[in-house]
Protein backbone atom coordinates (compact mmCIF):
# COMPACT_ATOMS: atom_id res chain seq x y z
CA UNK A 1 0.00 0.00 0.00
CA UNK A 2 1.11 3.34 -0.70
CA UNK A 3 -0.03 6.67 0.01
CA UNK A 4 -0.53 7.70 -3.41
CA UNK A 5 -3.01 5.00 -3.74
CA UNK A 6 -6.74 5.13 -2.44
CA UNK A 7 -7.35 2.72 0.75
CA UNK A 8 -8.44 -0.63 -0.23
CA UNK A 9 -7.57 -0.28 -4.30
CA UNK A 10 -6.12 -2.81 -5.94
CA UNK A 11 -2.21 -2.69 -6.93
CA UNK A 12 -1.12 -4.97 -9.86
CA UNK A 13 2.66 -5.82 -10.32
CA UNK A 14 3.87 -4.52 -13.51
CA UNK A 15 6.68 -3.15 -15.68
CA UNK A 16 7.29 0.36 -15.19
CA UNK A 17 7.29 0.08 -19.53
CA UNK A 18 3.83 -0.35 -18.68
CA UNK A 19 3.18 3.19 -16.70
CA UNK A 20 5.96 5.14 -17.93
CA UNK A 21 8.08 5.90 -21.08
CA UNK A 22 11.66 7.63 -21.06
CA UNK A 23 14.53 8.06 -22.68
CA UNK A 24 18.44 7.64 -22.23
CA UNK A 25 21.72 9.63 -23.08
CA UNK A 26 25.12 9.65 -22.34
CA UNK A 27 28.19 11.87 -21.57
CA UNK A 28 31.40 10.59 -20.97
CA UNK A 29 30.81 7.37 -18.35
CA UNK A 30 27.55 9.12 -17.42
CA UNK A 31 23.83 7.97 -17.93
CA UNK A 32 20.83 10.12 -17.75
CA UNK A 33 17.32 8.45 -18.05
CA UNK A 34 14.13 10.24 -17.51
CA UNK A 35 11.05 8.41 -16.92
CA UNK A 36 7.75 10.34 -17.91
CA UNK A 37 4.45 8.25 -16.28
CA UNK A 38 1.68 8.33 -19.20
CA UNK A 39 -1.01 9.68 -16.35
CA UNK A 40 0.59 12.65 -14.35
CA UNK A 41 -1.55 11.32 -11.46
CA UNK A 42 1.06 8.07 -11.45
CA UNK A 43 3.44 10.28 -10.72
CA UNK A 44 3.49 10.23 -6.64
CA UNK A 45 3.24 6.33 -6.52
CA UNK A 46 5.97 6.48 -8.96
CA UNK A 47 8.03 8.91 -6.79
CA UNK A 48 7.61 6.17 -3.76
CA UNK A 49 8.83 3.16 -5.56
CA UNK A 50 11.70 4.55 -8.17
CA UNK A 51 14.27 5.51 -4.90
CA UNK A 52 17.87 6.19 -6.15
CA UNK A 53 19.05 2.63 -4.12
CA UNK A 54 16.62 0.60 -6.60
CA UNK A 55 17.41 2.11 -9.49
CA UNK A 56 21.23 1.98 -8.40
CA UNK A 57 20.70 -1.87 -7.97
CA UNK A 58 19.60 -1.98 -11.67
CA UNK A 59 22.56 -0.94 -12.56
CA UNK A 60 25.15 -2.49 -10.42
CA UNK A 61 26.04 -5.27 -12.70
CA UNK A 62 27.02 -2.38 -15.04
CA UNK A 63 29.66 -0.33 -12.44
CA UNK A 64 27.31 2.06 -11.67
CA UNK A 65 28.10 3.77 -8.45
CA UNK A 66 25.57 6.42 -7.76
CA UNK A 67 22.06 7.23 -8.63
CA UNK A 68 20.96 10.68 -8.50
CA UNK A 69 17.10 11.60 -9.40
CA UNK A 70 15.73 15.02 -10.23
CA UNK A 71 12.64 15.40 -10.06
CA UNK A 72 10.10 17.92 -12.11
CA UNK A 73 6.56 17.37 -10.90
CA UNK A 74 5.38 20.16 -13.15
CA UNK A 75 6.12 18.17 -17.03
CA UNK A 76 6.15 15.68 -15.00
CA UNK A 77 8.90 13.33 -15.10
CA UNK A 78 11.73 12.34 -12.98
CA UNK A 79 15.47 12.55 -14.61
CA UNK A 80 18.01 9.46 -12.99
CA UNK A 81 21.80 10.53 -13.63
CA UNK A 82 23.32 7.64 -13.36
CA UNK A 83 27.28 7.81 -12.39
CA UNK A 84 30.10 5.15 -14.10
CA UNK A 85 27.69 2.75 -16.01
CA UNK A 86 28.81 2.82 -18.98
CA UNK A 87 32.64 1.03 -18.61
CA UNK A 88 34.33 4.11 -19.94
CA UNK A 89 31.47 5.57 -22.26
CA UNK A 90 31.67 5.52 -26.06
CA UNK A 91 34.56 5.65 -27.14
CA UNK A 92 36.61 3.15 -24.02
CA UNK A 93 33.63 0.20 -23.79
CA UNK A 94 33.30 -2.80 -25.16
CA UNK A 95 29.87 -3.05 -24.69
CA UNK A 96 27.98 -2.96 -28.36
CA UNK A 97 25.61 -0.06 -27.51
CA UNK A 98 29.03 2.26 -25.70
CA UNK A 99 26.07 5.09 -25.93
CA UNK A 100 24.01 3.23 -23.44
CA UNK A 101 21.34 4.08 -25.63
CA UNK A 102 19.33 1.11 -25.13
CA UNK A 103 19.87 0.94 -21.30
CA UNK A 104 16.34 3.46 -20.64
CA UNK A 105 14.84 -0.36 -21.14
CA UNK A 106 16.31 -1.40 -18.01
CA UNK A 107 15.27 1.10 -15.89
CA UNK A 108 11.65 0.05 -18.05
CA UNK A 109 11.90 -3.20 -16.99
CA UNK A 110 11.95 -2.97 -13.18
CA UNK A 111 8.46 -3.78 -11.88
CA UNK A 112 6.45 -1.38 -9.65
CA UNK A 113 3.19 -1.82 -7.81
CA UNK A 114 0.29 0.58 -9.23
CA UNK A 115 -2.88 0.80 -9.85
CA UNK A 116 -4.57 -0.82 -12.54
CA UNK A 117 -6.01 2.51 -14.00
CA UNK A 118 -2.12 3.68 -15.01
CA UNK A 119 -1.08 0.83 -16.31
CA UNK A 120 -1.28 1.49 -20.27
CA UNK A 121 -1.60 -2.12 -21.64
CA UNK A 122 -3.32 -5.42 -20.86
CA UNK A 123 0.02 -6.49 -19.53
CA UNK A 124 -0.14 -6.60 -15.45
CA UNK A 125 0.13 -9.73 -13.64
CA UNK A 126 -1.90 -9.52 -10.32
CA UNK B 1 1.67 40.89 -38.38
CA UNK B 2 3.10 38.76 -35.39
CA UNK B 3 7.17 38.88 -35.30
CA UNK B 4 7.82 34.95 -35.88
CA UNK B 5 11.72 33.44 -36.68
CA UNK B 6 11.25 29.83 -37.38
CA UNK B 7 14.40 27.27 -37.28
CA UNK B 8 14.49 24.35 -38.89
CA UNK B 9 17.18 21.32 -38.19
CA UNK B 10 18.02 19.49 -41.17
CA UNK B 11 20.03 17.05 -39.94
CA UNK B 12 20.62 15.65 -35.71
CA UNK B 13 24.06 13.70 -36.08
CA UNK B 14 26.37 12.76 -38.65
CA UNK B 15 24.90 9.84 -40.31
CA UNK B 16 21.69 11.06 -40.35
CA UNK B 17 18.84 10.27 -43.05
CA UNK B 18 20.26 12.78 -46.53
CA UNK B 19 16.61 13.17 -47.65
CA UNK B 20 15.73 14.56 -44.34
CA UNK B 21 16.44 18.26 -45.43
CA UNK B 22 14.12 18.83 -48.33
CA UNK B 23 11.08 18.57 -46.88
CA UNK B 24 12.07 20.95 -44.27
CA UNK B 25 13.33 23.82 -46.59
CA UNK B 26 10.12 22.91 -48.81
CA UNK B 27 7.64 23.57 -45.40
CA UNK B 28 10.25 26.68 -44.62
CA UNK B 29 9.50 28.71 -47.61
CA UNK B 30 5.44 27.23 -48.24
CA UNK B 31 4.74 29.34 -44.62
CA UNK B 32 7.16 32.26 -45.60
CA UNK B 33 8.42 34.42 -43.08
CA UNK B 34 12.39 34.55 -41.43
CA UNK B 35 13.61 31.80 -40.94
CA UNK B 36 16.79 29.68 -41.17
CA UNK B 37 18.02 26.33 -41.01
CA UNK B 38 21.05 24.48 -39.27
CA UNK B 39 22.36 20.99 -39.03
CA UNK B 40 24.21 19.18 -36.28
CA UNK B 41 26.72 16.74 -37.19
CA UNK B 42 29.34 16.49 -34.81
CA UNK B 43 29.88 14.43 -31.99
CA UNK B 44 31.55 13.73 -29.30
CA UNK B 45 34.07 12.16 -31.23
CA UNK B 46 33.09 12.66 -34.42
CA UNK B 47 35.56 15.28 -34.17
CA UNK B 48 38.19 12.86 -33.54
CA UNK B 49 37.61 10.92 -35.99
CA UNK B 50 37.25 13.57 -38.88
CA UNK B 51 41.16 14.52 -37.16
CA UNK B 52 42.45 11.16 -37.90
CA UNK B 53 40.64 11.38 -41.75
CA UNK B 54 42.21 14.91 -42.21
CA UNK B 55 45.29 13.21 -41.27
CA UNK B 56 45.45 10.58 -44.22
CA UNK B 57 44.08 13.48 -46.35
CA UNK B 58 44.87 17.39 -45.50
CA UNK B 59 41.55 17.94 -47.87
CA UNK B 60 39.25 15.97 -45.99
CA UNK B 61 38.18 15.73 -42.11
CA UNK B 62 35.00 17.24 -42.68
CA UNK B 63 31.46 15.98 -42.52
CA UNK B 64 31.08 12.83 -45.24
CA UNK B 65 27.77 13.13 -46.41
CA UNK B 66 28.08 17.09 -46.36
CA UNK B 67 28.28 17.57 -50.89
CA UNK B 68 24.33 14.84 -50.09
CA UNK B 69 23.12 17.24 -47.47
CA UNK B 70 23.34 20.09 -49.13
CA UNK B 71 22.53 19.60 -52.95
CA UNK B 72 19.29 19.53 -52.68
CA UNK B 73 18.50 22.64 -50.46
CA UNK B 74 21.18 24.82 -51.56
CA UNK B 75 19.44 26.82 -54.53
CA UNK B 76 16.11 27.31 -52.54
CA UNK B 77 17.90 28.19 -49.33
CA UNK B 78 19.89 30.97 -51.71
CA UNK B 79 16.87 32.09 -53.41
CA UNK B 80 14.76 32.52 -50.38
CA UNK B 81 17.22 34.08 -47.85
CA UNK B 82 17.47 30.65 -45.68
CA UNK B 83 20.80 30.97 -44.08
CA UNK B 84 22.60 27.38 -43.63
CA UNK B 85 24.33 26.65 -40.48
CA UNK B 86 26.37 23.69 -40.00
CA UNK B 87 28.63 22.25 -37.63
CA UNK B 88 29.89 20.03 -40.56
CA UNK B 89 32.73 21.71 -40.79
CA UNK B 90 34.13 19.34 -38.40
CA UNK B 91 38.06 19.28 -38.47
CA UNK B 92 38.33 21.19 -41.35
CA UNK B 93 35.97 24.04 -41.55
CA UNK B 94 37.77 25.76 -44.97
CA UNK B 95 38.01 22.20 -46.35
CA UNK B 96 34.20 22.33 -45.83
CA UNK B 97 33.57 25.78 -47.05
CA UNK B 98 35.83 24.55 -50.20
CA UNK B 99 33.65 21.63 -51.21
CA UNK B 100 30.36 24.11 -50.70
CA UNK B 101 31.67 26.60 -53.21
CA UNK B 102 32.31 24.32 -55.51
CA UNK B 103 29.17 22.69 -55.32
CA UNK B 104 27.26 26.53 -55.53
CA UNK B 105 29.27 27.15 -58.54
CA UNK B 106 28.24 24.03 -59.89
CA UNK B 107 24.73 24.71 -59.12
CA UNK B 108 25.16 28.56 -60.54
CA UNK B 109 25.78 30.34 -57.15
CA UNK B 110 29.47 32.00 -57.23
CA UNK B 111 27.90 35.09 -55.41
CA UNK B 112 27.29 32.68 -52.24
CA UNK B 113 28.23 33.87 -49.22
CA UNK B 114 29.92 31.22 -47.14
CA UNK B 115 31.69 32.20 -43.66
CA UNK B 116 33.82 29.83 -41.92
CA UNK B 117 33.96 30.30 -37.39
CA UNK B 118 37.40 29.18 -36.37
CA UNK B 119 39.05 29.13 -32.96
CA UNK B 120 37.66 26.16 -31.69
CA UNK B 121 40.44 24.00 -32.35
CA UNK B 122 42.66 24.37 -29.11
CA UNK B 123 45.33 22.00 -29.57
CA UNK B 124 47.92 24.63 -29.05
CA UNK B 125 45.97 26.49 -26.15
CA UNK B 126 44.73 23.42 -23.96
CA UNK B 127 47.27 22.63 -21.50
CA UNK B 128 46.02 19.15 -20.55
CA UNK B 129 48.28 18.93 -17.24
CA UNK B 130 46.88 22.44 -16.11
CA UNK B 131 43.58 23.10 -17.11
CA UNK B 132 40.77 21.48 -14.34
CA UNK B 133 39.00 18.23 -16.22
CA UNK B 134 35.13 18.41 -16.43
CA UNK B 135 33.72 16.63 -13.19
CA UNK B 136 31.73 13.99 -14.82
CA UNK B 137 34.68 12.97 -16.73
CA UNK B 138 37.45 12.61 -13.85
CA UNK B 139 37.18 9.06 -13.33
CA UNK B 140 37.65 8.22 -16.93
CA UNK B 141 41.40 6.44 -17.48
CA UNK B 142 43.07 7.47 -20.86
CA UNK B 143 45.29 5.13 -20.96
CA UNK B 144 48.03 7.38 -21.86
CA UNK B 145 47.39 7.84 -25.84
CA UNK B 146 48.36 10.88 -27.70
CA UNK B 147 46.23 13.64 -27.92
CA UNK B 148 44.83 13.67 -31.64
CA UNK B 149 42.12 16.88 -31.07
CA UNK B 150 41.52 19.39 -28.84
CA UNK B 151 37.86 21.52 -29.63
CA UNK B 152 36.34 24.30 -27.15
CA UNK B 153 32.47 24.49 -27.30
CA UNK B 154 32.16 28.10 -29.05
CA UNK B 155 29.40 30.45 -28.50
CA UNK B 156 26.57 31.19 -30.73
CA UNK B 157 27.96 34.70 -31.01
CA UNK B 158 31.04 34.13 -33.76
CA UNK B 159 28.01 32.96 -35.96
CA UNK B 160 25.77 36.05 -35.31
CA UNK B 161 29.29 38.00 -36.60
CA UNK B 162 29.14 35.73 -39.49
CA UNK B 163 25.13 36.68 -40.43
CA UNK B 164 25.96 40.21 -39.90
CA UNK B 165 28.31 39.95 -42.27
CA UNK B 166 25.85 38.73 -44.88
CA UNK B 167 27.10 34.77 -45.10
CA UNK B 168 24.29 32.44 -46.82
CA UNK B 169 26.33 29.38 -45.34
CA UNK B 170 28.03 29.57 -41.84
CA UNK B 171 30.46 26.59 -41.26
CA UNK B 172 31.81 25.80 -37.89
CA UNK B 173 33.41 22.93 -36.33
CA UNK B 174 33.19 22.60 -32.79
CA UNK B 175 30.30 25.26 -31.06
CA UNK B 176 27.20 24.41 -28.23
CA UNK B 177 24.69 22.22 -30.26
CA UNK B 178 22.23 24.51 -29.14
CA UNK B 179 24.22 27.67 -30.25
CA UNK B 180 23.67 26.71 -33.85
CA UNK B 181 20.01 27.15 -33.30
CA UNK B 182 20.17 30.32 -31.50
CA UNK B 183 22.90 32.35 -33.64
CA UNK B 184 20.27 33.21 -36.49
CA UNK B 185 17.51 33.88 -33.71
CA UNK B 186 20.10 36.60 -31.50
CA UNK B 187 20.62 38.06 -35.02
CA UNK B 188 16.95 38.46 -36.22
CA UNK B 189 15.42 39.76 -32.61
CA UNK B 190 18.90 41.52 -32.26
CA UNK B 191 18.88 39.98 -28.61
CA UNK B 192 21.58 41.29 -25.89
CA UNK B 193 23.88 38.76 -25.25
CA UNK B 194 22.96 39.21 -21.66
CA UNK B 195 19.02 38.78 -21.70
CA UNK B 196 19.15 35.66 -20.07
CA UNK B 197 15.14 35.29 -20.35
CA UNK B 198 15.72 35.05 -24.16
CA UNK B 199 18.84 33.78 -25.03
CA UNK B 200 17.46 30.66 -23.03
CA UNK B 201 13.77 30.53 -24.87
CA UNK B 202 16.25 30.37 -28.22
CA UNK B 203 18.63 27.61 -26.69
CA UNK B 204 16.27 25.41 -25.70
CA UNK B 205 14.74 25.71 -28.94
CA UNK B 206 18.47 24.50 -30.22
CA UNK B 207 18.17 21.77 -27.21
CA UNK B 208 15.22 20.28 -28.57
CA UNK B 209 15.76 20.32 -32.09
CA UNK B 210 19.33 19.32 -32.57
CA UNK B 211 18.83 15.43 -32.33
CA UNK B 212 16.86 16.50 -35.37
CA UNK B 213 13.74 13.38 -35.40
CA UNK B 214 14.75 13.09 -31.71
CA UNK B 215 11.84 15.03 -31.18
CA UNK B 216 9.28 13.81 -34.11
CA UNK B 217 8.89 10.58 -32.91
CA UNK B 218 12.61 8.87 -33.56
CA UNK B 219 13.99 7.30 -30.74
CA UNK B 220 10.30 7.63 -29.46
CA UNK B 221 8.25 4.49 -31.29
CA UNK B 222 7.13 1.77 -29.38
CA UNK B 223 5.09 -0.17 -31.18
CA UNK B 224 1.98 -0.65 -29.55
CA UNK B 225 3.01 2.32 -26.63
CA UNK B 226 3.99 4.85 -28.62
CA UNK B 227 3.13 4.58 -32.02
CA UNK B 228 4.00 7.17 -35.00
CA UNK B 229 2.77 7.32 -38.31
CA UNK B 230 4.77 6.38 -41.41
CA UNK B 231 7.68 5.78 -39.29
CA UNK B 232 10.08 5.27 -42.19
CA UNK B 233 9.09 9.37 -43.45
CA UNK B 234 10.20 10.97 -40.31
CA UNK B 235 9.59 14.87 -40.66
CA UNK B 236 12.59 16.60 -39.21
CA UNK B 237 11.54 19.93 -36.46
CA UNK B 238 10.91 23.44 -36.89
CA UNK B 239 10.62 25.32 -33.93
CA UNK B 240 9.01 28.62 -34.07
CA UNK B 241 10.07 31.38 -31.74
CA UNK B 242 7.78 34.50 -31.18
CA UNK B 243 9.40 38.07 -30.28
CA UNK B 244 7.86 37.50 -26.92
CA UNK B 245 9.69 34.07 -26.17
CA UNK B 246 7.04 31.98 -26.65
CA UNK B 247 8.51 28.78 -28.69
CA UNK B 248 6.41 26.08 -30.25
CA UNK B 249 8.08 22.59 -31.69
CA UNK B 250 6.80 21.74 -35.20
CA UNK B 251 7.76 19.70 -38.13
CA UNK B 252 8.17 19.47 -41.97
CA UNK B 253 4.69 19.57 -43.67
CA UNK B 254 3.21 16.05 -45.01
CA UNK B 255 6.03 13.68 -43.55
CA UNK B 256 6.00 11.02 -41.10
CA UNK B 257 6.32 11.06 -37.05
CA UNK B 258 4.90 13.29 -34.67
CA UNK B 259 5.13 16.53 -32.27
CA UNK B 260 3.03 15.27 -28.88
CA UNK B 261 3.67 16.23 -25.54
CA UNK B 262 5.72 13.01 -24.68
CA UNK B 263 7.87 13.61 -27.62
CA UNK B 264 9.07 16.84 -26.55
CA UNK B 265 9.26 15.92 -22.77
CA UNK B 266 11.99 12.74 -23.80
CA UNK B 267 14.24 15.40 -25.37
CA UNK B 268 13.83 18.06 -23.04
CA UNK B 269 15.71 15.94 -20.71
CA UNK B 270 17.62 13.90 -23.33
CA UNK B 271 21.64 14.51 -21.84
CA UNK B 272 20.55 16.50 -19.76
CA UNK B 273 21.61 16.39 -15.72
CA UNK B 274 20.71 18.27 -13.38
CA UNK B 275 17.59 19.93 -15.41
CA UNK B 276 17.54 23.16 -13.34
CA UNK B 277 21.00 23.67 -14.31
CA UNK B 278 22.05 22.87 -17.74
CA UNK B 279 24.93 24.93 -19.29
CA UNK B 280 25.35 26.01 -22.18
CA UNK B 281 28.17 28.49 -23.68
CA UNK B 282 25.49 31.08 -23.96
CA UNK B 283 23.12 31.32 -21.43
CA UNK B 284 22.52 28.70 -18.36
CA UNK B 285 19.26 26.84 -19.00
CA UNK B 286 16.97 25.72 -16.07
CA UNK B 287 14.16 23.49 -17.29
CA UNK B 288 12.71 23.16 -13.57
CA UNK B 289 9.69 24.89 -14.08
CA UNK B 290 9.22 24.08 -17.87
CA UNK B 291 5.32 22.96 -18.62
CA UNK B 292 4.74 21.64 -22.34
CA UNK B 293 1.21 21.71 -24.22
CA UNK B 294 0.14 20.40 -27.29
CA UNK B 295 -1.60 23.75 -29.21
CA UNK B 296 -2.89 21.51 -32.35
CA UNK B 297 -1.73 18.80 -34.34
CA UNK B 298 2.29 18.20 -34.41
CA UNK B 299 2.41 21.66 -32.35
CA UNK B 300 3.68 21.92 -28.63
CA UNK B 301 3.91 24.76 -26.66
CA UNK B 302 7.01 24.83 -24.44
CA UNK B 303 6.76 27.14 -21.60
CA UNK B 304 8.32 28.62 -18.56
CA UNK B 305 12.04 27.60 -19.97
CA UNK B 306 14.23 30.38 -17.49
CA UNK B 307 17.72 31.56 -18.20
CA UNK B 308 20.59 32.30 -16.53
CA UNK B 309 24.31 34.05 -16.89
CA UNK B 310 27.00 32.07 -18.87
CA UNK B 311 29.26 30.14 -17.37
CA UNK B 312 32.48 31.75 -16.70
CA UNK B 313 34.45 28.46 -17.76
CA UNK B 314 34.19 26.75 -21.38
CA UNK B 315 34.28 23.72 -21.84
CA UNK B 316 36.81 21.72 -24.19
CA UNK B 317 36.61 18.36 -25.52
CA UNK B 318 40.17 16.59 -26.01
CA UNK B 319 39.82 13.19 -27.72
CA UNK B 320 43.02 10.80 -27.29
CA UNK B 321 44.29 7.67 -29.07
CA UNK B 322 42.51 4.81 -27.88
CA UNK B 323 44.12 2.13 -29.49
CA UNK B 324 42.35 -0.55 -31.34
CA UNK B 325 38.92 -2.36 -31.27
CA UNK B 326 38.77 -6.13 -32.45
CA UNK B 327 35.21 -7.54 -32.84
CA UNK B 328 34.17 -11.36 -34.04
CA UNK B 329 31.09 -12.66 -34.79
CA UNK B 330 29.74 -16.31 -35.34
CA UNK B 331 26.30 -17.60 -35.01
CA UNK B 332 24.94 -20.58 -33.85
CA UNK B 333 20.89 -21.91 -34.26
CA UNK B 334 18.55 -24.68 -33.31
CA UNK B 335 18.91 -27.50 -31.36
CA UNK B 336 21.18 -27.17 -28.33
CA UNK B 337 22.18 -23.50 -29.61
CA UNK B 338 22.67 -22.44 -26.69
CA UNK B 339 24.94 -24.57 -25.23
CA UNK B 340 27.04 -24.94 -28.35
CA UNK B 341 27.10 -21.39 -28.37
CA UNK B 342 28.10 -20.87 -24.33
CA UNK B 343 31.39 -23.18 -25.73
CA UNK B 344 32.57 -21.12 -28.36
CA UNK B 345 32.68 -18.19 -26.31
CA UNK B 346 34.25 -20.38 -23.52
CA UNK B 347 36.91 -21.82 -26.81
CA UNK B 348 37.41 -17.90 -27.52
CA UNK B 349 38.51 -16.49 -24.18
CA UNK B 350 40.85 -19.85 -23.62
CA UNK B 351 42.38 -18.99 -27.27
CA UNK B 352 43.28 -15.44 -26.50
CA UNK B 353 45.04 -17.22 -22.83
CA UNK B 354 47.18 -19.72 -24.77
CA UNK B 355 48.50 -16.90 -27.19
CA UNK B 356 48.74 -14.44 -24.90
CA UNK B 357 47.41 -11.84 -26.95
CA UNK B 358 47.76 -8.34 -25.01
CA UNK B 359 44.11 -7.36 -25.14
CA UNK B 360 40.89 -6.94 -22.88
CA UNK B 361 38.13 -8.85 -24.12
CA UNK B 362 34.63 -9.60 -23.29
CA UNK B 363 32.13 -12.24 -24.78
CA UNK B 364 28.23 -11.44 -25.47
CA UNK B 365 25.96 -14.22 -26.93
CA UNK B 366 23.08 -11.80 -28.68
CA UNK B 367 19.61 -13.13 -28.37
CA UNK B 368 20.71 -14.31 -24.34
CA UNK B 369 22.27 -10.92 -23.22
CA UNK B 370 24.50 -8.45 -24.70
CA UNK B 371 23.96 -4.72 -24.48
CA UNK B 372 21.95 -5.12 -20.80
CA UNK B 373 25.05 -6.88 -19.62
CA UNK B 374 28.19 -6.10 -18.32
CA UNK B 375 31.83 -6.27 -19.35
CA UNK B 376 32.69 -8.77 -16.25
CA UNK B 377 30.57 -11.44 -15.06
CA UNK B 378 28.23 -11.13 -18.60
CA UNK B 379 24.49 -12.08 -18.02
CA UNK B 380 24.77 -15.27 -20.48
CA UNK B 381 26.64 -17.04 -18.22
CA UNK B 382 24.08 -16.50 -15.11
CA UNK B 383 21.18 -17.52 -17.40
CA UNK B 384 19.72 -20.84 -16.05
CA UNK B 385 17.71 -21.51 -18.74
CA UNK B 386 17.45 -20.05 -22.39
CA UNK B 387 14.88 -20.57 -24.72
CA UNK B 388 17.17 -18.70 -27.47
CA UNK B 389 17.32 -20.64 -30.52
CA UNK B 390 19.46 -18.27 -32.63
CA UNK B 391 22.44 -16.99 -30.77
CA UNK B 392 25.31 -14.56 -32.06
CA UNK B 393 28.52 -14.54 -30.42
CA UNK B 394 30.42 -11.77 -30.40
CA UNK B 395 34.27 -11.22 -29.01
CA UNK B 396 34.73 -7.82 -28.60
CA UNK B 397 38.60 -6.83 -27.20
CA UNK B 398 40.42 -3.39 -26.85
CA UNK B 399 44.49 -3.35 -27.43
CA UNK B 400 47.22 -0.78 -27.79
CA UNK B 401 48.17 -2.13 -31.54
CA UNK B 402 46.02 -2.97 -34.52
CA UNK B 403 47.53 -6.35 -34.94
CA UNK B 404 46.71 -7.85 -31.42
CA UNK B 405 43.01 -7.05 -32.10
CA UNK B 406 42.86 -8.28 -35.69
CA UNK B 407 44.26 -11.34 -34.25
CA UNK B 408 41.90 -11.69 -31.15
CA UNK B 409 39.42 -11.02 -33.79
CA UNK B 410 40.38 -13.78 -35.97
CA UNK B 411 39.89 -16.24 -33.32
CA UNK B 412 36.69 -16.04 -33.90
CA UNK B 413 36.99 -16.85 -37.79
CA UNK B 414 39.16 -19.87 -36.71
CA UNK B 415 35.79 -21.26 -34.94
CA UNK B 416 34.39 -22.07 -38.21
CA UNK B 417 36.96 -24.85 -38.69
CA UNK B 418 37.80 -25.30 -35.60
CA UNK B 419 34.54 -24.15 -32.98
CA UNK B 420 31.62 -26.55 -31.98
CA UNK B 421 28.92 -27.39 -34.77
CA UNK B 422 27.16 -25.61 -37.11
CA UNK B 423 28.93 -22.47 -36.23
CA UNK B 424 28.37 -20.14 -39.54
CA UNK B 425 27.84 -16.44 -40.76
CA UNK B 426 31.70 -14.68 -39.44
CA UNK B 427 32.22 -11.18 -39.70
CA UNK B 428 35.82 -9.93 -37.90
CA UNK B 429 36.64 -6.27 -38.30
CA UNK B 430 38.96 -3.54 -36.08
CA UNK B 431 38.27 -0.16 -35.82
CA UNK B 432 40.65 2.59 -34.29
CA UNK B 433 39.49 3.73 -31.05
CA UNK B 434 39.34 7.64 -29.64
CA UNK B 435 38.70 8.65 -25.80
CA UNK B 436 37.57 11.65 -24.60
CA UNK B 437 38.07 14.00 -22.08
CA UNK B 438 36.45 17.38 -21.47
CA UNK B 439 38.43 19.93 -19.64
CA UNK B 440 37.19 23.73 -18.59
CA UNK B 441 39.35 26.47 -19.87
CA UNK B 442 38.78 30.71 -19.54
CA UNK B 443 37.37 32.81 -22.25
CA UNK B 444 40.60 34.62 -22.27
CA UNK B 445 42.34 31.59 -23.59
CA UNK B 446 40.39 31.39 -26.77
CA UNK B 447 40.39 33.70 -30.03
CA UNK B 448 37.22 32.90 -31.82
CA UNK B 449 36.64 34.53 -34.78
CA UNK B 450 35.44 34.42 -38.88
CA UNK B 451 35.90 35.10 -42.37
CA UNK B 452 33.17 35.38 -45.13
CA UNK B 453 33.88 34.79 -49.11
CA UNK B 454 32.07 34.42 -52.26
CA UNK B 455 32.25 30.76 -53.71
CA UNK B 456 33.85 31.77 -56.55
CA UNK B 457 36.69 34.16 -53.88
CA UNK B 458 37.27 30.42 -52.27
CA UNK B 459 36.97 28.64 -55.22
CA UNK B 460 40.38 30.47 -56.70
Amino acid sequence: MTAAAKPGEALVSVPLHSVAHGRAGDKGNRLNVSVMPYDAAAYAVLAEQLTEERVLALYAHRGAVRVTRHDLPLLPAFNFVIDEVLEGGVNGSLNLDGHGKSNSFILLGMQVRVPQKFVRSAQAEK
Amino acid sequence: MADIFRVGNCAGFSGDRVDAPGPVVDTLIEWGGPCAVFFETLGERTVALAQLEKRRDPQRGYEPMLERLLEPILVRCAEHGIPIIGNFGAANPPGAAKLIAKLALRLGLPELKIAVVYGDDVRDRLDITTHEVYEADTGLNMGGGDVVSANAYLSARPMVDALKAGAQVVVTGRTGDPSLALAPLIHHFGWAYDDWAKLAVGATAGHLLECGAQVTGGYYYDPGYKEIPDPANIGFPIAEVHADGRLVITKAARTGGLVNAQVVKEQLLYEIHDPGHYITPDVTLDFSQVTVVEIGENRVQVNGVRGGPAPQTIKATVCFDGGWLGEGEISYAGPNCVARAKAAADVLLQRLKLRKLAVEARVDLIGIASVHSGDSGSRWRTEAHSDAQDIRVRLAVSARSQDDADQAAREALALYCCGPAGGGGVRWRTTPRIRTQSYLMLPSDLAPGYWVKSAMEIDQ
